[in-house]
């Protein structure tokens, strides 16, 4: 038995992108238990619902992330036109979709190069960075911005995309295809990263569904729930969608998850471009949200499944807007995977969590 | 074996050009619709204020009685908003970047003072009489002027006074 001691991990270090303090108690190199805190970038922007119309607030709903940027503003915007009873044109949400999902793209591969960077594997993050950086390219000729959009609107969205355009779309992405699956060769067949990986920071499966994990780490779980399923905007158009899942529950079954949502996410967008209706892009809305009116939307972001809440009072200004983002959800699940760990693993563990913490605390 | 699995993709990057650009001396060609800066087509602008109203951040100041439209480049998030709901469409959003500066100082555009007085030369000079023998037609606005006349009947003296030479009636 070695003498117990707690090692503060975070907010500062260089394997998080936000901060995030943790309390690691640890005897013999072993973690047997770690308490997280937040509130280091509490920015209150919920609180910012009262003072800028509906309008404005989805400038400051697609700020709160700026991975998750489009997700946000896309998830707001849904929550208020339901908030109203706006229906948005069919080629609208077809538009909104191909962006989301490739967010989800340029998200994912962003992470993949941020584990091989935490591993220790740096031409493998080079690379990484190299094919998001043609995602964000698309995104640059499309939207005008590389990682905040303001393309969507309470309506509809701003910008259409031709045909032209689409074209560069199917061309870059079946381009990124093959070099893609090269990465994701070095990452899910290398044995230094399987060694590093497997059977490190198990969530088992009834941990999962108890502290209501989602995304793709509840899916790396064998959790199958991803909001996609239910089918809302575009997502109902989709001919097949079943969500990817792994059973092993461990960092590899997370990183393997993540890697095979890339290509589907490709797919997804292949498909709506083939599908997309011509037509307007957006309807005029016009007026405020009825007095006590309330809506509720979910959106599967790339780390899982947000829920919105928006009440109106009558006035262009809403009375309440809330987000439950899924690293809130997905942070009791990083304690769990982190007891009894060792100590040298708790880098790729919370890496494979992947928390946001922007986003949490907004 | 580890070091070999991107083997295949790093000899081929041998071959190929280099992803990133010797910037300065070579730069990256800018999108069309990048959003780069605000941009205001002054000659159209009527200080209607819109844009300074729907502004998120605050950047924008429309001044009517200076004839200045401001905007703070670095407080501007480059949303977009103000081009949207612009009634003259006279701004855009210029796909180059505003230069970087050394200073925080708001951009200030005189709308010109030729362009208004000839407006009103040339709009309000053959208008003020139709608008006159309008007024004297529409049942309307002969409503409006009886109304006055009576709520000035109903005001004291002085105050009736002032209004009319308010009104120069």
């Amino acid at each position: 038995m070695g003498k117990k001691s707690v090692i503060p991990f975070g907010p500062q270090h260089p394997v998080l992108p936000e901060p995030l303090h943790l309390d690691l108690v640890v005897e013999d190199e072993v973690v047997i238990e770690a308490v997280p805190q937040i509130g280091f970038v509490h920015r209150g922007l919920e609180r910012l619902v009262q003072t800028k119309d509906y309008n404005q607030f989805i400038y400051v709903a697609e700020r709160i992330c700026g991975i998750c940027a489009f997700g946000h503003s896309m998830g707001y915007a849904e929550t208020v036109e339901r908030l109203m009873g706006v229906e948005i044109p069919k080629r609208a949400e077809y538009l909104r979709v191909i962006w989301h999902e490739l967010s989800r793209v340029h998200s994912h591969i962003l992470w993949l190069g941020l584990a091989a960077d935490a591993f220790g594997h740096e031409a493998l993050f080079m690379h990484c960075w190299r094919l998001r950086e043609r995602v964000l390219d698309l995104f640059e000729k499309t939207t005008g911005g590389r990682v905040i959009f303001s393309v969507v609107k309470v309506g509809g969205v701003q910008r259409d995309i031709d045909k032209d355009m689409f074209d560069q779309f199917i061309s870059t992405l079946e381009g990124i295809k093959d070099e893609y699956k090269q990465i994701c060769d070095a990452f899910l067949t290398d044995p230094s990263v399987y060694n590093r990986t497997a059977g490190v920071g198990l969530i088992p499966t009834e941990d999962a569904l108890n502290l209501s994990m989602v995304g793709p780490f509840a899916r790396a779980s064998n959790v199958g729930y991803d909001v996609r399923t239910l089918g809302n905007g575009a997502y109902g158009d989709l001919s097949d969608f079943s969500p990817i899942v792994s059973q092993n529950c461990d960092c590899y079954a997370r990183m393997e998850v993540r890697a095979a949502e890339v290509p589907q996410s490709i797919d997804i967008i292949e498909e709506l471009i083939a599908k997309i209706p011509a037509g307007d892009i957006a309807v005029p809305v016009k007026g405020s949200p009825a007095v006590d009116s309330e809506a509720c939307n979910v959106v599967e972001q790339p780390r899982g499944e947000c829920f919105y809440y928006a009440k109106g009072n009558g006035t262009k200004y809403l009375d309440r807007m809330r987000m439950r983002t899924p690293t809130s959800q997905n942070l009791a699940g990083m304690a769990v995977a982190l007891e009894g760990c060792d100590v040298a693993d708790v880098n790729m563990i919370v890496l494979t969590i992947d928390p946001c913490i922007s986003c949490t605390e907004r | 074996m580890g070091a070999f699995k991107l083997g295949k993709m790093t000899f081929g990057s041998l071959f190929k050009k280099p992803e990133t650009v010797l910037y300065p001396v070579v730069t990256k060609p800018q999108p069309a619709g990048l959003k780069g800066h605000i941009a205001i087509d002054v000659d159209d602008c009527i200080l209607c204020g819109m844009c300074d109203r729907s502004c998120s951040t605050d950047c924008i100041r429309v001044d009517k009685q200076a004839r200045t439209w401001t905007i703070d480049r670095l407080q501007c998030v480059q949303c977009g908003y103000c081009i949207t709901v612009c009634p003259k469409k006279c701004l855009s959003m210029d796909p180059n970047y505003a230069p970087a500066s050394t200073v925080h100082e708001a951009d200030v555009f005189a709308v010109p003072e030729q362009a208004k007085p000839e407006k009103k030369a040339e709009t309000k000079t053959p208008e003020p009489a139709p608008a006159v023998e309008k007024a004297a037609e529409s049942p309307v606005e002969q409503h409006a002027d009886e109304q006055l006349v009576a709520l000035i009947g109903l005001m004291d003296e002085e105050k009736a006074a002032k209004v009319r030479s308010a009104l120069s009636m």
